[in-house]
């Protein structure tokens, strides 16, 4: 079955985490609990088309309960004990986003590598199927299956005690966001369904930050990949841009500074905004962009805020500026020759710069910028052999 | 992130313990193929593999010859300098875990039933363009 054909995937998906929580409430072990709701989910995307139920939730929760009080009593059968886990089950408890929240925190356990960590959220919070996650990460769905099972012994050997890390939650979701569209799903506008689910059930302004920053940068897609070309930001066509979601990403955001507990998605999200402002290139307010950059510093020089703060010197005090800046910046550090380059080429050394794009080619971390570096040293290299 | 193991039969630089396959005792085979294995299963088992497949030492090349003609064919040459016996692919949170993984491959046991020390070659897959590259 195709999914999402006739089933309101994001629905059912959206209820995921609340069905979760409430076996674990009953008194269902966390990782029992979650391969039951998963069992339940794929059976509800199989079934709901041609039967669907009067109450989505209660039909999930019912038969979730039910494949988890099957599977207990089954091992159970198997080591010979008499335990009877569906006899226990406490009902009528009020449902809480805490246990939510609580899932999060879980699903991203510092104790978790990241790949586990984001498999894991998105299976458990973000009710894909395994399948789905491993189709979106090119991996066989064994592999998948394994990495998450994995994740869920990692996690009941190490525990789970007190209200959670949510600097993990928020790279998780990062991390999610970051993987963009892949498969059949689009990867990025689940980690801003997740973000935005977190960010209700938490009042911190890094949350919205993330939350922000995430709307703003994927207003710009239909813009940055055309006809499979990378576009970058200076000749994107901006009438592409998603008003919508930019003007809920700076209303998000604005609201967040206010608290003036600033941190580095906030400050991030900041300059996306900026970016946005503009309505045409030519009007980005890069000295602005130069001092978040410098606010982004104060939580740590990570060499991709240096390298992105020499490209923003380098627009607003001019390319020798620029180079300064990048000074700082380690020559290993992914896409600095192809900062080198434009930095160069606007100086006016053709030389310099035709081979730095050349460097930036070989160095490129995907196919599109691979492409679009060896395009620059093809133009660079036409102009030097006219001049 | 993806890497791709390649294993070479000619190519690669010399392995410590060097003996061409049929030197070794049939009981050493098996090990070695015994040892291939299970590493790959403890890959599936961590959630780290992707995929592997050993070659035919034997190929050919293959070329388009223009059009409403038959591809072009040749070969193979014993020459080719470079002969690629086998790849796994591994999808793993960082480079180090890829080289220490090939590390624990080329340590798989040859002739005299001591690790072969074989060069791997170690190549990164092209990621995905993320959604925050340019900011």
């Amino acid at each position: 079955m195709e999914v999402g054909a006739t089933v309101d995937s994001e629905l059912v998906r959206g209820l995921v985490p609340d069905v979760l929580a409430g076996l674990i409430r009953r008194g269902a072990d966390f990782a029992r609990a979650e391969d039951a709701v998963q069992e339940a989910l794929i059976a509800a995307l199989d079934g709901w088309p041609t039967s669907p139920p009067d109450d989505p939730r209660a039909w999930l929760s019912t038969v979730a309960w039910r494949r988890f009080v099957d599977t207990t009593r089954s091992e159970a059968a198997r080591r010979s004990r008499e335990e009877r886990v569906g006899a226990r089950a406490p009902a009528g408890v009020a449902r809480s986003s805490d246990d939510t929240l609580e899932l999060y925190a879980l699903c991203a356990h510092p104790a978790l590598t990241p790949s586990s960590a984001v498999a894991l959220t998105l299976r458990a919070v973000g009710g894909l199927t395994t399948r789905q996650i491993a189709d979106a990460y090119l991996v066989p769905e064994s592999t998948m299956a394994q990495r998450i099972a994995r994740a869920k012994r990692v996690i009941a050997d190490t525990g789970f005690a007190g209200p959670g890390d949510l600097g993990t939650m928020m790279h998780t979701l990062y991390l999610v966001f970051n993987e963009g569209y892949a498969g059949d799903v689009d990867l990025a506008a689940e980690a801003i369904r997740l973000t935005r689910q977190l960010s209700a059930m938490v009042d911190e302004p890094e949350v919205r930050g993330l939350l922000a920053l995430m709307l703003l940068h994927h207003a710009r897609q239909p813009a940055r990949i055309v006809d499979g070309r990378l576009v970058p930001l200076d000749e994107q066509d901006r009438s592409r841009w998603d008003r919508a979601a930019i003007a809920e990403g700076v209303v998000i955001l604005t609201a967040a500074l206010e608290r003036d507990r600033l941190g580095p998605y906030q400050a991030q999200a900041a300059i996306a905004a900026l970016h946005a402002d503009a309505e045409r290139a030519d009007e980005t307010d890069w000295t602005q962009i130069v001092e978040w950059y410098d606010e982004l510093r104060r939580f740590g020089d990570h060499p991709i805020v240096l390298l992105n703060r020499a490209v923003a010197v380098g627009e607003a005090h001019g390319p020798d500026a620029g180079l300064v800046a990048l000074d700082a910046v380690a020559p290993t550090v992914p896409r600095r020759a192809a900062v080198a380059a434009r930095l160069h080429e606007r100086r006016g050394d053709l030389d310099l710069a035709a081979g730095l794009y050349e460097e930036a080619a070989t160095a490129a971390p995907n196919e599109l910028e691979r492409a679009h570096q060896l395009k620059q040293a093809s133009r660079v290299h036409a102009q030097l052999r006219r001049s | 992130m993806k890497y791709l193991m390649l294993k070479h039969y000619r190519g690669a630089p010399e392995a410590v313990n060097d003996h061409p396959m049929h030197e070794w005792s049939p009981d050493e085979i098996d090990a070695h193929i015994r040892y291939m294995d299970e590493f790959a299963d403890r890959l599936r088992e961590s959630g780290e593999y992707v995929g592997g497949e050993a070659l035919a030492p034997e190929g050919m090349w293959v070329r388009y010859d223009g059009e409403g003609r038959p591809p072009k064919t040749d070969g193979p040459f014993a020459e080719t300098k470079d002969l690629i016996a086998g790849w796994m692919i591994i999808d793993v949170d960082s480079e180090e875990r890829a080289i220490e993984l090939a590390g624990e491959l080329s340590a798989a046991p040859g002739f005299g039933g001591r690790p072969i020390h074989e060069w791997l070659e170690l190549r990164p897959f092209f990621t995905r363009l993320e959604s925050v590259t340019e900011a």
